[in-house]
């Protein structure tokens, strides 16, 4: 079965086709980054006019690298959520106006869910069930996963995602953008134990994850700083507040697999691109005796690829959806 | 228009920064527009989460934190629209992504980073702007000029003293 992903859920215009929820044929991302990093900061234009500009290029090449035209596809998977509603919308139609004119069946996904399931394109696979830890600009949410469509939220931010901390840390301190990058590129330089900050456990045994104190304790700290740095560099700042990140994604991870009893572990979301909780992470589960499963970068990030998986399993389980199909911009698994 | 009036609390934590969100959520009705501005950390979410509260939103609907998908929507007795312009460079990105119609809708409308461009704001806002003090404490100020903003924040201002 071959399935065309479209994901247009936030800033990326993006397209893949997947064989039978696990080979991908081809995966592009019409990444914004570039054309925005001039402005030097603040991120892009999330003009949903950028993905109407996207959407046709970006489908045409992912079908074009994976040598496959409309008539061989078996559904088109499009996300319907979370994200927003005019940035979804140009998705959905797009997605909708394919269906129509080629017959092939249409499904709508959640953005989560293919996060969730991005492991799947990888060769080593998790069995079920297990501990699923989503994080990204957007999202911080730890799952236990039974199956295919069964999910369990057993925590989630209450303020800020984490990869929305790096963001906005990396502007506070002038690191540019993308934030996670240039936070993780200068920490290799610097000392993470150099300065303290809080890390949030909120209360005992919660999964729930808090970053905004600490996007306001580096805040302070930098006001400080600028007029006293000391002996402090820029990079130890951004190696310690690094590590409080890591800390409390670890900690929280671990604790999800010993309250339910998981044998696996699985990233995804854009900040698990990062190097530096991949090895911290991946210690601990070792310890914990769990097997640590982590996509390659490119499916961690938002992709179109992560979609079609997610249809897959819903067309898979009789979810075909019609053309009064709408985005919700607001959709927990 | 009227002269501004005016109103400062201090807070001394995240709840009770939640709080005083909370008492003037409850006094919103649709089209409402409440303007946070403050800088990184100031607790814009957390005044917002205590709007959501006050407008009848589920305690279980968990507010967070709208920088990156730009707005999030709330079901409660109002609808919540909480947006965030943060992540916006120029006036016309947010007139493009149509978060525009909003101000003008149906449900109470929460916006940070207001203070990027005044001029998308409608005249009967309600400012809130959050000051940091030291790492829990945040002196807030709530102000307008407009009729429905100043009858907000005399009901405001007898809540607060109750």
């Amino acid at each position: 079965m071959i399935l065309l992903g479209i994901d247009t859920s936030c800033d990326d215009t993006s397209a893949g086709v997947v064989v039978d929820g696990r080979r991908a044929l081809s995966n592009v991302v019409h990444s914004q980054v570039k054309v925005h990093h001039p402005h030097g900061g603040v991120v892009p234009e999330l003009a949903s006019r950028e993905h109407i500009k996207n959407i046709m290029p970006v489908v045409e090449e992912a079908l074009n690298r994976a040598k496959v035209g409309l008539r061989d596809l078996d559904g088109i998977a499009v996300t319907i959520g979370p994200g927003l509603v005019g940035a979804l919308l140009v998705g959905l139609y797009y997605a909708k106006g394919v269906s129509y004119a080629s017959g092939v069946p249409l499904v709508g996904v959640n953005h989560l869910e293919g996060h969730i399931l991005s492991i799947f394109l990888e060769e080593q696979l998790p069995d079920f069930p297990f501990v699923a830890l989503t994080v990204s600009g957007g999202h911080t949410n730890l799952y236990y996963v039974e199956d295919f469509g069964q999910y369990t939220l057993l925590g989630q931010t209450l303020d800020d995602a984490a990869g929305e901390a790096f963001d906005k840390v990396a502007k506070i301190s002038g690191l540019g953008y993308p934030g996670g990058v240039a936070i993780e590129r200068v920490a290799r330089q610097g000392r993470g134990d150099r300065i303290r900050f809080p890390r949030a456990y909120l209360t005992k045994g919660s999964l729930d994850f808090s970053f905004s104190g600490l996007k306001t304790a580096v805040s302070l700290f930098m006001k400080k700083w600028e007029d006293h740095p000391d002996d402090v560099a820029l990079a130890d700042i951004g190696a310690s507040f690094q590590e409080s990140v890591v800390d409390v994604l670890v900690d929280k991870a671990i604790l999800a697999l010993r309250q339910k009893d998981a044998p696996a572990l699985v990233l995804g979301g854009g900040v698990a691109c990062n190097q530096r909780l991949r090895e911290r992470m991946k210690v601990r589960a070792v310890e914990e005796g769990a097997r640590l499963y982590t996509p390659r970068p490119e499916y961690c990030t938002d992709n179109g690829a992560m979609i079609a998986v997610a249809g897959y399993h819903r067309l898979q389980s009789g979810h075909c959806v019609g053309l009064d199909l709408d985005v919700r911009s607001r959709f927990p698994l | 228009m009227t002269k501004e009036t005016r109103l400062i609390v201090r807070t001394h934590s995240g709840e009770g920064t939640v709080d005083v969100g909370r008492k003037l959520g409850a006094l919103l009705h649709g089209g409402d527009v409440i303007a946070l501005s403050g800088e990184l950390g100031s607790g814009k979410t957390w005044f917002t989460k205590g709007m959501a509260l006050g407008l009848g939103v589920s305690p279980h609907m968990v507010v967070t934190s709208p920088s990156f998908a730009l707005m999030n929507e709330y079901e409660g007795e109002i609808p919540l629209f909480h947006m965030d312009v943060y992540r916006l460079d120029k006036v016309s990105d947010f007139l493009d992504t149509g978060l525009e119609e909003y101000l003008h809708g149906e449900g109470a409308v929460a916006m940070e980073w207001s203070d990027r461009w005044p001029q998308i704001l409608p005249d009967w806002c309600v400012q809130v702007h959050l000051t940091v003090l030291d790492e829990t404490s945040r002196e807030i100020a709530l102000s307008g000029q407009h009729k429905r903003a100043v009858a907000i924040l005399e009901q405001m201002k007898q809540e607060l003293e109750r």
